[in-house]
């Protein structure tokens, strides 16, 4: 096989050259929205941290969440921890099992979608 | 050839020790999250932007700050666990034990204090 010219050819599934499925697409932005989440965990932290120590440091940590960096945090955060979330549940489905398959997993990756874009609207009327 | 019999080999639990300890305890914090994240996230979301006395008050009662500390808890092991995952495929050698380590040491510090402030607010200290 030495001899043969393999040519220039992309490796397959090659990222520039490959249309990721949507499966694909989730399965990354499921780790990165769970790296990402341990940021707005802290954020949260500290603001808890605040409310235990008083009044005047309870206002400074409000102030920032609430300011206008704090609004797009949190509604990249709300946004990330419902699709983790409705992701997470697809996981623990798939881990009994069940649930494979081509068109079976496009359409819950579709409901997933679907459940975390009503959750983040739900959580914006209760916020 | 193998001489090892399949159950010694099983036994063993894999190159890693563990078995699937890591994947089953990471499963278990998952399905806690079930039920916390939206028992954590929704009186937070409600809270937010409400003065001293009120998220206070919100907090000092019992059951708000168990779920609150039960979340916490629960949120940086989770983290923990699912960072851990990644950065074993991504980042080897050295570079990825230290980041393992440091990731546990954080998480582990972040929940306490999340609980101490939790505490220490439903105490009224």
């Amino acid at each position: 096989m030495a001899d043969v010219n393999q040519g220039n050819r992309p490796l397959s599934p090659h990222l520039q050259a490959y249309r990721l499925p949507l499966n694909a697409k989730l399965s990354i932005l499921h780790r990165i929205t769970g790296v990402a989440m341990g940021f707005s965990g802290v954020l949260i932290v500290w603001y808890f941290l605040a409310l235990a120590t008083g009044p005047e440091y309870f206002e400074t940590a409000s102030a920032v969440l609430t300011s206008w960096f704090g609004d797009i945090v949190f509604f990249l955060s709300i946004c990330a921890l419902w699709l983790h979330f409705a992701n997470g549940v697809r996981h623990l489905i798939w881990d009994t099992g069940s649930h494979f398959g081509q068109k079976t997993v496009n359409r819950s990756a579709l409901i997933g979608i679907g459940f975390a874009v009503v959750m983040v609207i739900v959580t914006i009327i209760v916020g | 050839m193998r001489y090892q019999t399949d159950r010694a080999r099983v036994e063993g639990l894999g190159s890693a020790k563990q078995g699937t300890g890591h994947f089953w305890e990471q499963r278990i914090s998952a399905i806690a999250l079930l039920f916390l994240v939206p028992l954590f996230v929704f009186p937070f979301a409600y809270n937010l932007g409400d003065g001293y006395e009120a998220v206070r008050a919100a907090y000092a009662h019992p059951v708000n700050a168990i779920i609150a500390i039960a979340f916490f808890l629960t949120a940086f092991l989770h983290l923990f666990q699912g960072v851990q995952v990644v950065v074993e495929d991504y980042v080897h050698g050295r570079a990825g034990m230290v980041i393992i380590i440091a990731t546990r040491l954080l998480c582990t510090l972040f929940a306490l204090v999340g609980v101490y402030a939790v505490i220490r607010i439903s105490l009224g200290a």
